[in-house]
C-alpha cells in the first residue's frame, strides 16, 4: 500500500511539472499555425480598400496607374504566369533528366560530387543570379540567342519583336536555373525511392537500362517527380530578386517572348517602398495576397504529390 | 508473316525470327546508348551552367575586392571607391535579430512535435511548416512591413530582423525535429526509469543529445536567409551609413549587391561584384561549417 501511495504522489508531482511544460511547449507549434494565419489576415484587411474600389475586376484589368488611383493586376500575373511555365518547360526535361543519371548512371562517387554541386547551386542568393544575369546572361541573349532564335524561329510569334536582352526569355532562363536544383535533388529522392525489387525484376526479364528506367522507375515515381515540378513551379512564382533585376520592368502583355515583360513579385520589390496613397499600397498589398494565396495552394498540392510517394514527410529543401 | 511461308523449314524460320529478335535487339540497344547519352549531357549542361557562374563570380569578385571594401562606408555617387563596411556589419545584426526570432519558436516546435504531439496535431503542424517555407519571401516583407515598419513609422533593422527570422521558423522546426527523434529512446527511458520527470529528461539529455543536429539545422536556416535581399527591401531599406539604433533602416550585403548592380555606374559594378563574392563566401562558410558540425558530432545518425 505504501508503495502504491509513494507511487501516485510522484506520479502527481511529475504530471504538474510535466503539464506546465507541455503547455508552455505548445505555444511554439500553435505559433506556427498563427504565424500562418496571422499573414493571411493581415495581408486580406490591408488591402480591404483595393478589394473594395475594384473587386475581382483587380485580376482582369490592364490598366496599373499610381497617378490615376486605377490599379489591375492582369499583365503581372500574365508575367508571373509566362515566365513560370517558360522556366518549368526549359528546367524539367534537363532536370529530371540530370536526376536519373544521379541515380542510375552515374558511378557513386560521379553522382555524390555531382549532388554536392547541385546543393551548391541551390545555396545560392538569387541576387547573385540577378548580378550574373545583368552582366552574364542579358549581353549574351542580346548578342547571340535572341537575333539567333529570330533568324530560324522568327515566324512563331513567340521569337519576334524589340532585342534588348532584358526580356521574359532572359527572366525564364535565370528562373530555370534557379528551380533546376531543386526538381534534380526532390526527382532524385524519389527515384531512390522506388523499391530496386522492381528494376532488378525488369532487368531479369532482360530489359535495357533505359526501359527500366522509363517503364518502371518513371512510371513508379511519376507521382513524385510531378511533387517535384509543382513544388518548382512554386518556387518560380514566388521568385523576386533576380527575375526583377533582367526581366525590363515593363506591364505589357505580348505573346513576344523578346519583350521585357513584368511580374506579381517584381512590381513588389520595385514599388512597394515607393508607394505613397493608401490605395497603391492596398494594391500592392492585393498583390502580394495574390502571390501568397497562389504558393499555398501549389505548395499544398506539391507535398499531397511528394508524401504519397515517400509516404510521409521528406525534407526535401535543402 | 513468318507463319504464312508455309515452305519454309523449321532452320529457315527460326532464322527468320532470329534475325527479327536481333534487330529489335540492336533498336533497342541503340536506343539505349542514345538515352544514356542525352541524361549524361543534361547533367554536363547543369555542369556547365554552375561553373559558368561561379567562374564569373570568384574572377569578377576577387578582382574587385579590395581592403576599402572591408573597412570604408559607401561613397556618394560619382566618387570612386569606398566600400560595404556597413552592409557587412548589417547583415550581422539582421541574422543576430533573426536568430532570436526564430530559433526559440522553430526550436519549441520541433521539441514538442517529437517528444509530446498527437500524431494528428504533428502532422497538421508539419504540414503547414512545410507549406510556410514555400512562401514567397518578398511576402513576409510585406508582413514584416504590416506588423512593424507601420506601426513604427519607421523602416528598421528590427523589422528586418523579423521579416528574416519568421523564415527561419519552419526550416528550424522540421530539422529539429527531425534531430530530436533520432535520440535513441533508450535514453529516455534510463531518465525515466530513474525518476526523472519527463521534462527534466527532455531538457537535460534529449536536447544535449540532439545539440550538434539541432545547431546544423539552424546554420542551415541562417545561410539561407543569409542571402535573402526581397524581405528586407522594404523592411531594413538600406543605409548608406552607420545605423545608430536598431529601430532605423539598416544596410544589408544582398540589398546593397542589388542597389549596385542595377545602377548605371562601373565602379558601383564593380562593387556589386565584390559584395556577391563576400556574400557567397558567407553563405558557403556557414554552410560548410554546418556540414562538418554534423559529421564530426552528429553520435546518432551516423549509426553507432
Amino acid at each position: 500500500m505504501s508503495a502504491r501511495t509513494l507511487d501516485k504522489s510522484m506520479m502527481s508531482r511529475q504530471d504538474t511539472s510535466d503539464i506546465v511544460f507541455r503547455r508552455i511547449l505548445a505555444v511554439f507549434p500553435i505559433s506556427i499555425l498563427i504565424l500562418v494565419a496571422g499573414i493571411f489576415f493581415q495581408l486580406v484587411s490591408s488591402c480591404l480598400p483595393s478589394l473594395h474600389k475594384f473587386g475581382l475586376g483587380f485580376l482582369f484589368s490592364r490598366v496599373w496607374d499610381p497617378v490615376a488611383e486605377n490599379f489591375g493586376a492582369l499583365p503581372f500575373i500574365f508575367g508571373t504566369c509566362v515566365t513560370s511555365l517558360v522556366a518549368l518547360l526549359l528546367a524539367v526535361p534537363v532536370g529530371v533528366g540530370t536526376a536519373i543519371y544521379l541515380a542510375e548512371y552515374a558511378p557513386p562517387k560521379v553522382s555524390k560530387a555531382i549532388s554536392i554541386l547541385v546543393d551548391l547551386l541551390a545555396a545560392i542568393p538569387s541576387v547573385i543570379y540577378g548580378l550574373w544575369g545583368i552582366f552574364v546572361l542579358v549581353p549574351y541573349m542580346r548578342t547571340t540567342v535572341q537575333p539567333f532564335l529570330g533568324k530560324y524561329l522568327g515566324f512563331l510569334p513567340f521569337f519576334q519583336g524589340p532585342n534588348y536582352g532584358v526580356s521574359f526569355l532572359s527572366a525564364s532562363i535565370i528562373l530555370a536555373i534557379i528551380i533546376v536544383p531543386f526538381i534534380i535533388s526532390v526527382s532524385r529522392e524519389v527515384i531512390l525511392a522506388v523499391p530496386s525489387v522492381y528494376k532488378e525484376s525488369a532487368y531479369a526479364l532482360g530489359t535495357t537500362r533505359w526501359e527500366a528506367v522509363y517503364d518502371i522507375v518513371l512510371s513508379y515515381g511519376r507521382v513524385g517527380i510531378l511533387g517535384a515540378v509543382v513544388l518548382a513551379l512554386g518556387r518560380a512564382i514566388g521568385e523576386t530578386m533576380a527575375v526583377t533585376m533582367i526581366i525590363g520592368n515593363n506591364a505589357v502583355i505580348t505573346p513576344s517572348l523578346f519583350s521585357p515583360g513584368y511580374t506579381l513579385a517584381s512590381v513588389l520589390a520595385n514599388e512597394f517602398a515607393e508607394a505613397t496613397t493608401d490605395i497603391y499600397l492596398s494594391s500592392l498589398i492585393e498583390i502580394g495576397l495574390v502571390l501568397f494565396l497562389v504558393s499555398i495552394i501549389v505548395n499544398i498540392l506539391a507535398r499531397i504529390l511528394i508524401w504519397s510517394v515517400t509516404k510521409g514527410p521528406v525534407q526535401v529543401i535543402k | 508473316m513468318v507463319c504464312h511461308q508455309g515452305a519454309g523449314t523449321g532452320d529457315q524460320m527460326k532464322g527468320i525470327i532470329h534475325t527479327a529478335f536481333e534487330r529489335t535487339r540492336l533498336r533497342r540497344a541503340i536506343w539505349d546508348r542514345v538515352m544514356a547519352f542525352i541524361l549524361t549531357l543534361c547533367a554536363l549542361l547543369i555542369l556547365f551552367i554552375l561553373l559558368n557562374i561561379l567562374t564569373h563570380l570568384f574572377v569578377q569578385g576577387f578582382s574587385s575586392l579590395n581592403w576599402d571594401f572591408f573597412t570604408q562606408l559607401p561613397k556618394p555617387v560619382g566618387e570612386k571607391g569606398g566600400g560595404m563596411v556597413n552592409a557587412i556589419a548589417g547583415t550581422f545584426t539582421l541574422l543576430g535579430l533573426a536568430v532570436c526570432v526564430g530559433v526559440p519558436i522553430g526550436l519549441g516546435a520541433g521539441v514538442y512535435l517529437s517528444e509530446y504531439a498527437d500524431q494528428h496535431f504533428a502532422q497538421v503542424v508539419r504540414f503547414v511548416a512545410d507549406v510556410m517555407n514555400g512562401i514567397p519571401s518578398i511576402v513576409y516583407g510585406i508582413f514584416a512591413y504590416i506588423v512593424c515598419v507601420l506601426p513604427m513609422k519607421s523602416f528598421s533593422a528590427l523589422s528586418g530582423g523579423f521579416a528574416l527570422g519568421i523564415m527561419m521558423v519552419p526550416m528550424i522546426t522540421r530539422t529539429s525535429e527531425q534531430f530530436v527523434r533520432m535520440v535513441p529512446s533508450q535514453l529516455r527511458e534510463a531518465g525515466l526509469a530513474l525518476g526523472v520527470p519527463k521534462w527534466r529528461v527532455t531538457v537535460d539529455i534529449v536536447i544535449p543529445s540532439a545539440l550538434a543536429g539541432i545547431t546544423t539545422g539552424i546554420m542551415v536556416a541562417l545561410a539561407r536567409v543569409a542571402g535573402e535581399t526581397a524581405p528586407l527591401l522594404f523592411t531594413a531599406f538600406g543605409n548608406h551609413y552607420w545605423q545608430r539604433s536598431l529601430t532605423q533602416p539598416i544596410a544589408a550585403l544582398p540589398l546593397q549587391v542589388f542597389t549596385y548592380a542595377i545602377a548605371p555606374f562601373n565602379d558601383w559594378h564593380r562593387q556589386a561584384w565584390a559584395g556577391a563574392i563576400v556574400l557567397i563566401l558567407m553563405v558557403l562558410m556557414i554552410n560548410g561549417w554546418a556540414q562538418f558540425y554534423v559529421m564530426s558530432r552528429n553520435r546518432w545518425s551516423s549509426g553507432k
